[in-house]
């Protein structure tokens, strides 16, 4: 299979299980803002995404990105030490162009996985899961808003994922326009332009989910009147 | 201005491709800053001789920059410290008195070393033979402006053909991969017409044998460029990736 035996076909399943992975996050980072904007809004889009078949579809096949990107990038990893060979040099330069984080994209990728867990179980733990297993939490499973005040409540909760969506930012500046070059979707003139595409699509996504946390420290979320 | 400067040389030693190496320690006084880095390890050599031990092997040819053998990772740095420049290239102006010059091989799994400072990159030659050339007849010499070729191809076209296949691409690549050589010599061929008639086989058959050869995967660091004495672009990877994905997907 090209897909996997050829360094190309490895890079377009690397590049397309980003984008669709990039894809999701802005879906995700869009729902999330409702929360700031109305608690009973995102409430309805916790209902309507809870546990019938295209939620669970959707997650399953979520997952399966999410699997698929890791394990190649695994791969990748590994095979890439593997050519470096067993010799490293005494003394390295880095040079100017080139990106730090192009250079940490799996020590990048495993931090967001790290934290990734953490979310999991902080929340679809909690809502999506409970209420397949039938197990009582303090809040409804639907009730999303409840959690997400409850969790950034706790000022040390806002400041992780804060953290941890500034390794993602640092992931996706590099991994967007790295998906487009590894399509073959750029040229001379549009090098430049693509990078800054990048870093666009990534702040954008990184400041969107980066409201919420933000919003709860400034102690916005606690007041009655909203 | 001429002036003359004193240098310790870190060198790596290694005997044979499967002897353990080390770094050996010289110092060289007076070396001029108008002699060239290789001139510089000639006069360090023939010290050596003197003194009845063995000369650093390293490798060299042209000493004018179009034939890609000299190989030395100058301190962190392939080809040294000057940009867009091959070793051979280098002046000993780029470095000050009393410095610390450590000199390795390219040190890469695909280029294992000979000795001391030489590499084998039959590895590339390898890649060439799997496609990296025009075997269609082509006929007779057409007239100058028979086939028009735009003026942005044929600067592209020769962009990539000035690549001299150094390997200090893959020697800085923290994948060790060859995708900017590959890319150059796939490149070069596909802008063109005569290439063209062969370009999708050609990207299978060089791609094949670059991962075959045991080169990692490409991750964009952009480093290669960086250190190509010659300016290739990354651009050409994505030309090699788009020739390489479409060739598959037409299969
Ligand atoms: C929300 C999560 C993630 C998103 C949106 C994402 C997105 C991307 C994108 C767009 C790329 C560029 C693909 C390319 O270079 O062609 C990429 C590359 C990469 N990702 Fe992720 N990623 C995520 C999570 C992870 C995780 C959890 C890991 C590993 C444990 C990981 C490891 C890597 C590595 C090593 C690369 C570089 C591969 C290469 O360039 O060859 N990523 N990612
Ligand atoms: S692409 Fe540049 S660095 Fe790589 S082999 Fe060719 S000339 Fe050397
Ligand atoms: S000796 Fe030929 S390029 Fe340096």
């Amino acid at each position: 299979m090209w897909l996997i035996d050829s360094s190309i076909g490895r890079k377009l399943i690397m590049s397309i299980s980003g984008v669709f992975l990039v894809l999701f996050l802005l879906f995700h980072a869009t729902m999330n803002i409702v929360v700031i904007i109305s608690p009973a809004g995102y409430n309805k889009i916790c209902e309507f995404l809870g546990t019938n078949w295209y939620a669970l579809v959707g997650t399953a096949v979520l997952a399966g990105g999410f699997v698929i990107h890791i394990l190649y990038a695994l791969y990748l990893t590994w095979q890439n030490m593997r050519a470096r060979g067993t010799q490293g040099y005494a003394v390295t330069k880095n040079q100017k162009s080139v990106e730090w984080s192009s250079q940490n994209m799996f020590v990048l990728g495993l931090i967001v996985f790290g934290f990734l867990c953490l979310h999991l179980y902080n929340f679809w733990f909690h809502m999506q899961y409970a209420e397949l297993a039938g197990v009582k939490e303090a809040f409804a499973p639907a009730d999303g808003a409840s959690f997400v005040q409850a969790l950034f409540s706790n000022k040390i909760y806002c400041v992780i994922y804060i953290v941890w969506l500034c390794a993602l930012w640092f992931h996706l500046t590099h991994g967007v326009w790295s998906a487009l070059q590894t399509v073959g979707l750029n040229n001379k003139t549009w090098l430049p332009r693509v990078k800054v595409i990048s870093t666009i699509i990534s702040t954008i996504v990184v400041l969107m989910f980066m409201s919420i946390p933000v919003y709860y420290l400034l102690g916005l979320g606690s007041c009655s009147c909203c | 201005m001429e002036k003359s400067i004193n240098v310790t040389l870190k060198i790596w030693r290694q005997a044979g491709p499967k002897v353990k190496g080390n770094f050996e320690i010289y110092k060289l006084d007076n070396v001029s800053t108008d002699s060239s880095f290789l001139e510089m390890i000639d006069i360090l050599n023939e010290q050596l001789i003197k003194e009845r031990k063995e000369p650093i092997a390293f490798d060299h040819d042209c000493r004018e920059g179009i034939c890609g053998m000299c190989s030395m990772y100058i301190n962190g740095q392939p080809h040294g410290p000057d940009g867009e420049i091959t070793t051979c290239q280098l002046h000993m102006r780029n470095f000050h008195d009393g410095q610390t010059i450590t000199v390795e091989p390219w040190r890469s799994a695909a280029f294992p070393v000979i000795k001391d400072l030489m590499v084998d990159r039959g590895a590339f030659d390898k890649i060439i033979q799997a496609g990296g050339f025009v075997s269609i007849n082509t006929g007779g010499i057409p007239d100058g402006n028979a086939i028009p070729i735009g003026k942005n191809v044929a600067d592209e076209a020769m962009d990539a053909a000035s690549c001299i296949g150094c390997g200090a691409c893959v020697a800085t690549c923290k994948n060790g991969s060859a995708m900017l050589f590959v890319s150059a010599k796939v490149s070069q061929l596909a802008l063109l017409p005569q290439g063209r008639v062969e370009a999708a086989h050609r990207a299978k058959l060089m791609v094949a044998k670059m991962d075959e050869l045991g080169f990692g995967n490409c991750t964009n660091t952009g480093a290669c460029e960086a250190e190509c004495p010659k300016n290739v672009s990354i651009s050409h990877i994505a030309r090699l990736n788009r020739e390489y994905l479409s060739a598959k997907f037409q299969d």
